[in-house]
């Protein structure tokens, strides 16, 4: 027996927590490493590095924990973190998410000048 | 507490936050192999709290029959380290069954 959650009468399992379910085989395919997961890592290695410490790595595993079944089903592995990490920077007050938008569509405009 | 070989059950609470003891262990007993040190609590770790007192940490050895229905070999045992705050010593009659 599992507890219960007092509101929705289910097994207080969270999404990441898969022990046990029949989900069938593990993918075992290894493929290159992109620019963009190496960059993710990198971000996270930074961030939760003692000298700058924005937070944990198990604020990140939080983060990912308590994603909709849809997005945690949905999103790739360095996705679950980023998207973890842009929470977490607005969270402990390092970025603003106004900041964030505002530097990303600096970014969309230098791509589309650029053709990309 | 814990010294090797006693026999823990792991509490079968509610999880209202992050937590690492996994769901497929709750409630059940298992035999403590090892302690791991003593570490910040990740539960508290992970919404920005300094992550103290320091908990022990324990390795704990479990059946792998007690964990799956009709599991086939029952000599398969399964290892998991898990913090003192989600082991109890197991009463007595859980020695007989470990369920």
């Amino acid at each position: 027996m599992t507890s219960q959650d007092p509101i929705t009468g289910e097994a207080s399992r969270r999404q990441h927590d898969l022990g046990g379910l029949e989900l069938g085989l593990i993918d075992r395919h290894e493929h290159p490493r992109t620019l963009f997961e190496m960059r993710v890592d990198a971000m996270l290695m930074l961030l939760t590095h003692p000298g700058c410490a924005a937070f944990k790595v198990d604020a990140l595993r939080r983060a990912v924990e308590n994603y909709s079944k849809l997005d945690y089903e949905n999103l790739p592995y360095y996705d679950r973190w980023l998207k973890a990490i842009r929470q977490l920077l607005v969270e402990q007050s390092v970025l603003t998410d106004a900041q964030i938008e505002a530097r990303l569509q600096v970014i969309r405009e230098r791509r589309a000048a650029e053709g990309q | 507490m814990f010294t090797d070989g006693m026999l823990v059950r792991v509490l079968d609470h509610a999880i209202f936050g992050h937590c690492r003891t996994p769901v497929y262990l709750k409630g059940k007993v298992g035999e403590v192999v090892s302690e791991a040190g003593a570490w910040r609590n990740p539960e508290t770790l992970a919404y920005h709290k300094p992550g103290l007192p320091l908990r022990r940490l324990y390795r704990v050895r479990f059946r792998q029959a007690d964990l799956w229905d009709d599991y086939p070999f029952p000599r398969d045992t399964l290892e998991a380290d898990l913090y003192e705050h989600w082991l109890a010593p197991a009463d007595d009659a859980a020695m007989g069954d470990r369920q």
